[in-house]
């Protein structure tokens, strides 16, 4: 028999499947069940943020930032605050750094939490999904009794936070950190240890330390490949020079060491936040600089210049002298960075957002490159993608 | 926070003596400001400045942390191409520019770092930047189909078409933008802001004119 020639087949997978984590869509060239190339279609959820924020003002542009990764929205609020004043040469006071410390770790949990679950029912574990989204939904009520919102918080702001926190919120928050572990200790019983999630997860999508740098991965995806990197400690911004935490690092950065990673990861969040409540320092919670951050509804009523201010802050807007600068967070994807051009307006000229999920999701090509369909899934999972901060 | 800036500025300064010295027929102008390394590199000769950034022992800057682009239509050469650099080595970051304009391509620095591939499809995309060498340059966000380049200061906000489901052709249709209302552009600038109060004549007194 003569020998036949076998065509690669193509498949098409998503943008509808539910393992793409939202719109990604993978055209895949495939030589029976192995991956030969994953070519990935992106920005069906391309909203044109960029554009929109060169549109608005500096206050009006925050929100926008919530809407990136809708996952921890506060973390990417934090990275466009620190730009302004940077430009501005604003100090935030300590207690609002402390607030947002508090509140970019709760983001982080959020963030594990989901992934981490998700990652777990794309390889087959349904049940922490399940209680992994009731413990969201308490951390998702602090976001609530903070400012008002669930997910698009626009809490952050250019100087500080948007107001102090409620009574009794710093013991609640502290109440439920006492009790997290139980959900911490059950999540690691059901699946840490579990054979089905490692043989789905141990030795796929294997990553090293030198590919990890030239492919710009970063967060927890570069420290499973044993890097210990952390901007958080080696360019601490607000206060996190003045917290106690470890860097988990991992050593052969496949995707079970990504899971672990992100697992060691919550429980520093949760000392960290921890600390932050109890250290909390009192003061004002965003700069007294009226020209930047509006005054408070009461001087508002009684004051004609609070008014004027306030007037003037949501209508034009403050303006940011002419300048550029990058300013990047640790966000719990990886380095979340705002690079900001200011004409010296009162609307950013140029506000180029650096989402880690985007490199992250280029990475899926030679990572999956000689593995199985079902691994691409793994991969996927473990990478942490969120197409809103990818497709902007 | 000002202590961390303090101890980087030091080590900033070195490292731009360090690339002033290393470079000097690559580059045209070196800035530090906001704690920050600004370098500004002659077009043709990017791959060789990243290059050295990269290799030589005191940048190590190994992980390329973005590409984008950004325009400035009143300029000769409109668009800037900003590479955001970070050393993980030497804790550092640095950012490097080129000039362009609409026609004339950047070389791809995707050989020396992978993950420039996207960054610079997203930038070709956004801008309309041609990067020489590329090796798939494809659109990366837009639509399938999309012609313009939507980040460009020339490209109006609201787009030139619109889609819609029809349910008459069972498709979706591309219709150029009907807006009821025109597209609105506050110019909520205050005219006493930043006055400057100068009275035309005063400069004479200070020997400018």
């Amino acid at each position: 028999m003569s020998e036949q020639k076998i065509k690669n087949m193509t498949m098409n997978f998503g943008p509808q499947h539910p393992a793409a984590h939202g719109v990604l869509r993978l055209v895949l060239e495939m030589d029976g069940e192995v991956i030969e190339r994953a070519d990935a279609h992106i920005g069906l959820l391309h909203r044109g943020t960029e554009k929109l924020i060169e549109y608005k003002t500096y206050i009006q542009a925050t929100p926008y930032f919530d809407r990136l990764d809708y996952v921890a929205p506060m973390n990417q609020e934090h990275a466009y605050c620190l730009a302004i004043e940077k430009l501005m040469g604003v100090e935030v006071p300590k207690r609002a750094q402390y607030i947002r410390v508090l509140y970019a770790e709760i983001g982080r949990i959020l963030n594990h939490i989901l992934n981490m679950t998700a990652f777990a029912l794309d390889v087959g574990a349904m049940t922490p999904l399940l209680w992994g989204f009731e413990e969201r939904e308490k951390l998702m009520e602090f976001y609530e009794r903070a400012c008002g919102a669930r997910l698009h918080a626009n809490y952050f702001r250019p100087g500080g936070v948007a107001a102090d926190l409620p009574a009794g919120l710093l013991e609640d928050i502290d109440a439920w950190a006492d009790q997290f572990d139980i959900f911490l200790n059950d999540f690691d019983r059901v699946l840490t240890g579990n054979r089905i999630f490692k043989q789905r997860t141990v030795d796929i999508g294997t990553v090293t330390a030198e590919e990890a740098l030239d492919w710009g991965f970063t967060g927890p995806n570069i420290r499973a490949s044993g890097l210990a990197w952390d901007l958080r400690k080696s360019q601490p911004y607000d206060s996190y020079e003045d917290f106690d935490f470890d860097i988990p690092v991992g050593k052969n950065g496949d995707c079970y060491d990504r899971f672990l990673v992100r697992f060691e990861e919550m429980w520093q969040s949760l000392k960290i936040i921890k600390q932050a409540v109890k250290n909390m320092p009192d003061g004002p919670v965003i700069v007294q600089n009226n020209k930047v951050a509006p005054p408070s509804r009461a001087q508002m009523k009684r004051s004609m210049e609070a008014l004027i201010h306030h007037f003037k802050l949501f209508t034009e807007g403050f303006h940011v002298p002419a300048g550029e600068c990058y300013a990047a967070v640790e966000a719990p994807k990886g380095e979340f960075g705002v690079y900001l051009v200011s004409d010296g307006s009162n609307r950013p000229y140029r506000c180029k957002i650096r989402a880690p999920g985007f490199p992250h999701l280029q990475g899926i090509d030679f990572m999956s490159k000689g593995h199985m369909l079902a691994d691409v899934v793994a991969n996927i999972g473990s990478l942490d993608i969120v197409f809103g901060e990818i497709d902007r | 926070m000002s202590e961390l800036l303090s101890d980087n500025s030091a080590a900033l300064k070195d490292l731009k003596d360090l690339v002033v010295s290393q470079l000097a027929n690559e580059i045209l102008e070196t800035e530090i400001r906001y704690g920050e390394l600004t370098v500004i590199a002659k077009r043709d000769d990017i791959l060789k400045v990243l290059t050295f950034l990269r290799d030589d022992t005191g940048c190590l800057f190994k992980q390329l942390i973005d590409v984008c682009g950004a325009d400035y239509p009143e300029r000769v050469e409109r668009f800037d191409v900003v590479y955001h650099m970070l050393s993980l080595k030497h804790n550092l970051r640095i950012r490097v520019k080129v000039r362009t304009d609409e026609e004339s391509p950047v070389p791809s620095c995707v050989s020396l770092f992978s993950v420039a591939d996207w960054f610079e499809r997203e930038t070709w995309d956004m801008y309309g930047i041609f990067f020489a060498g590329h090796p798939d340059p494809r659109r990366l966000l837009t639509d399938y189909g999309f012609e313009g380049h939507p980040l460009r200061k020339d490209f109006p906000l609201t787009g030139y078409v619109e889609v819609r489901y029809d349910d008459e052709q069972k498709r979706v249709v591309y219709e150029p933008v009907k807006l009821v209302q025109d597209f609105r552009n506050f110019d909520f600038e205050s005219p006493w802001e930043g006055i400057q109060n100068v009275l035309p004549g005063d400069e004479k007194a200070e020997g400018k004119a």
